[in-house]
């Protein structure tokens, strides 16, 4: 950042053709507290730079002062988008340490809660995306569906946004009564909107001259920079968590992985709106093979890992969420670390826009997906 | 004759004074009619944003507003007063005096527009000037320097942008706009507004008919002169903050905001008037026939309302569907597609005249009824027009598609593609499941 603005300050607006714009921390499309740096030449960016740490809080820090039951609901506020996604990575992780089985209908509720938590978040990139590219119109269907989703999560959980979801061994209590009923009201309800997200923009012109061919990423690349999620599968890398190391009762559940062929913006938007539909087929049939029984497992009164590390990896909303434990056998973790799949997807946010507009910066931003929550922690 | 009363009564009034027929017709009666305009359009420009609030909130599955009065009525007030009472703020680097007087510049050149207009025959209109069309575009084109000079003076970068992008944009717009009309102009043989109209009704037909091409061609750069989405690059929320009124705040800002929706008030009226008939429906000349003048007037003035506002709502419609466009792509249909299709256009109406006329001359078919107010066909004189301009629309579009045909851009459908759905294979769950 610092090279961004030194390389132009010297001179004046007028002597250069360069002028340095900061795009944030306040600024209506940059999700959160994201400043970026850009130089550009008239309209065009000839280099960018990231500036993060505005809602920085500390929390891997805070979770060796925590005990391991009480570090869940900090989680849910790292992606407040997905906290439901977040809880689970942070108790299965526990429970991995700890060697627990866990009840299979606690699994599956898992399961359904998380997929919808999976499709609540690409709602709300598809309204936030769609926004930053002109069409307010997809923004407030969007959310009209997410508030279903919520509704759900207000009725379960108790919490609407950052919902302390699961307990170390299971969950706190069972479905309540009509949780079957609303899900699969959802679930039939579901489709007929998104047929309509797409009636509005996967045909519209000026949707696919905004997306195609915008922020391409080819997949050496997104390899290299380390990519997971949409932003991985839309460059075409077959990797999803969900297949690859199963975790809830993803292992149980037929469900496709799309994939993009250009790493375009136009092909993560095609591959989130897929997803959506491939989440909507897992919450159908793990509410069909929803087992009866208990949700939770046997626990110790104090949850006191062994001593060792271990490194449990869900495939979030976002991309891969991973957390890396080292406990020394107390019943604090001696060290935390989380794979932040924002932190990481920002880092290619370089690489696609450079000889981009300012416009397409924004969309870029907005087809990243970011929370700002999870990369400054 | 109950509504004749009150203005002939008025008149008589006002020569009563002292004043002569002269200063009464040519200075008073202007003076009255310039308050009554200022005043409703004032009041069209408020309700045009409830208008918008509503039907995006009905498009968007929402009520919109609803709390001030009912049904919310009363929110176009509410707004108004609360930013009258607002801060005006000014940046501490800005150009003072500029920055202070671009607002003013807006609004005054959009409402300037407004004394040509014919809103309705007879007294609905305040100035019958002979050149109005020229008069319109040369006035709402000093619009652009209020942008400009509101974008360099606030000394802020996103406003910098906002303005060099809205001076590149109204400049290049106003050009198709221009050429656009000129395909009507041959039809009325004259540029003033109430003239036009008065062709269209002799002729008994809206040129919207004999000009499809030009009618899409005027709303397109019109829509884009007003810098309103699909074309709201100026002011792109989600890119610039908000463009050129980024740093204005309170009544200053509502100036801006008011001169916009002016704007397109203005391009409404215009393509109401040009392309829609204006005041002009049939059968409502009846009424004068029958000797109820006044209340022609106001019938006319209303048909004119409904027409405006029916191009007002593809504003609003157009602006709560699309996306927007991005810089480089608003030029490219500026030049690549508006002004040549606005070329073509001139070129075939001028084919279709000559057609008209040369047929009518040879003495084969009667099609030229008479020219004392503008170009009235017979039946088969429309008829031919007709077709031509039918013909030169889908013409248009083909030879521009193909002179596009290698831009990026234009390929999209090509270029659409289906994302693949791949089964991975099923790795070894990494959680224990209790028996």
């Amino acid at each position: 950042m610092h090279q961004v603005e030194i390389a132009t300050t010297q001179e004046t607006l007028l002597d250069s053709p360069e002028m340095v714009l900061n795009m944030g921390p306040q600024h209506p499309s940059t999700h959160g507290v994201l400043r970026v740096v850009l130089r550009l030449d008239g309209e065009t960016v000839i280099d960018l730079d990231c500036d993060i740490g505005y809602l920085h809080r500390g929390m891997e820090k805070i979770a060796e002062n925590r005990m391991y039951t009480q570090i869940a609901p900090y989680w849910d506020r790292l992606d407040y988008i997905a906290a439901v996604s977040n809880g689970l990575v942070w108790v299965e992780t526990v429970e991995q340490m700890m060697g627990l089985a866990v009840p299979p209908r606690a699994h599956y509720l898992r399961t359904i809660l998380t997929e919808l938590n999976r499709i609540a978040s690409h709602l709300l990139w598809l309204a936030t995306h769609a926004l930053d590219i002109g069409a307010v119109t997809v923004l407030l269907w969007a959310m009209r569906e997410r508030e279903e989703i919520l509704k759900i999560f207000e009725r379960q959980f108790g919490a609407r946004l950052t919902c302390h979801a699961w307990r170390v061994g299971g969950m706190p209590n069972d479905a309540y009564d009509d949780f079957n009923k609303d899900v699969r009201q959802f679930v039939n309800n579901f489709p007929k909107r998104l047929d309509e997200y797409e009636t509005v923009l996967s045909e519209n012109r000026i949707w696919l001259s905004r997306t195609v061919g915008i922020g391409v990423i080819s997949a050496e690349d997104a390899i290299a920079i380390g990519l997971s999620g949409p932003a991985l599968r839309g460059s075409g890398v077959p990797w999803d968590v969900r297949k690859s190391r199963p975790y809830a009762a993803y292992a149980d559940m037929d469900f496709d992985v799309p994939l993009g062929e250009n790493g375009d913006t136009y092909d993560r938007y095609l591959v989130r709106l897929e997803e959506m539909r491939q989440s909507r087929r897992i919450i159908d049939q793990a509410l069909e093979k929803l087992p009866d029984g208990p949700v939770n497992a046997k626990l110790p009164k104090v949850v006191k890992p062994p001593p060792g590390d271990y490194y449990h990896s869900i495939e979030g909303p976002k991309g891969e969420i991973g957390c890396y434990i080292v406990s020394d056998g107390t019943a604090q973790p001696w060290r935390v670390r989380v794979r932040p799949p924002s932190f990481i997807n920002l880092q290619a946010l370089r690489q696609m826009c450079v000889g981009h507009l300012v416009a397409d910066v924004v969309a870029i931003i907005g087809t990243l997906d970011i929370v700002l929550g999870e990369i400054d922690r | 004759m109950l509504l004749l009363g009150p203005i002939n009564v008025l008149n008589d009034l006002l020569l009563k004074t002292g004043l002569s027929a002269e200063t009464v017709n040519y200075f008073v009666w202007p003076l009255i009619q310039i308050g009554i305009v200022v005043t409703l359009v004032a009041l069209w420009v408020a309700y045009a944003t409830y208008l918008e609030r509503k039907i995006s909130a009905f498009m968007q599955a929402r009520l919109g507003p609803m709390r001030v009065g009912p049904w919310g009525l009363l929110q176009p007030i509410a707004d108004g007063l609360k930013l009258l009472t607002k801060e005006d703020f000014i940046p501490e680097n800005a150009d003072r005096w500029i920055f202070f007087f671009a607002p003013y510049i807006a609004v005054a050149s959009a409402f300037i527009v407004f004394s040509v207009i014919p809103f309705g025959p007879d007294w609905a209109v305040i100035a019958d000037v002979n050149i109005g069309l020229l008069l319109v575009l040369a006035v709402s084109s000093v619009g652009v320097l209020a942008l400009i000079l509101a974008g360099w003076s606030s000394n802020s970068k996103y406003a910098l942008l906002g303005g060099l992008r809205s001076s590149a944009q109204m400049v290049s717009y106003e050009v198709a706009m221009g050429l656009s009309l000129i395909g009507a102009l041959m039809f009325a043989r004259t540029l003033s507004l109430s003239g036009i109209v008065g062709a269209q009704g002799s002729d008994s037909i809206w040129y919207i008919v004999y000009q499809p091409a030009g009618f899409l061609l005027f709303l397109i750069s019109g829509i884009a002169e007003n810098n309103r989405a699909p074309f709201d690059l100026p002011e792109a929320e989600s890119e610039l903050v908000a463009g050129f009124h980024t740093e204005y705040s309170g009544m200053r800002w509502s100036l801006f905001f008011m001169a916009e929706y002016a704007a397109m008030v203005v391009v409404s009226a215009v393509a109401t008037t040009v392309y829609l008939g204006g005041w002009y429906f049939p059968f409502v000349y009846r009424l004068e026939a029958s000797g109820h003048h006044n209340l022609y007037v106001i019938v006319s003035l209303l048909v004119f309302l409904v027409k405006a506002s029916i191009i007002l709502y593809v504003y609003f419609w157009l602006r709560w569907t699309l996306p927007r466009f991005r810089y480089d792509q608003l030029m490219d249909i500026g030049w690549k597609w508006l002004i040549p299709s606005a070329l073509i256009n001139i070129v075939l109406s001028g084919v279709a005249v000559f057609v008209v006329q040369a047929l009518n001359y040879s003495g084969k078919v009667k099609t030229i009824e008479h020219l004392d107010r503008g170009l009235n066909m017979t039946a088969a004189g429309k008829g031919i027009v007709f077709g031509i301009g039918v013909i030169g629309l889908f013409a248009t579009a083909v030879l521009l598609a193909r002179i596009n045909w290698r831009s990026r851009d234009f390929n999209l459908r090509v270029q659409r593609r289906n994302i693949k759905l791949v089964n991975l294979p099923k790795g070894k769950p990494a959680v224990q499941t209790e028996s």
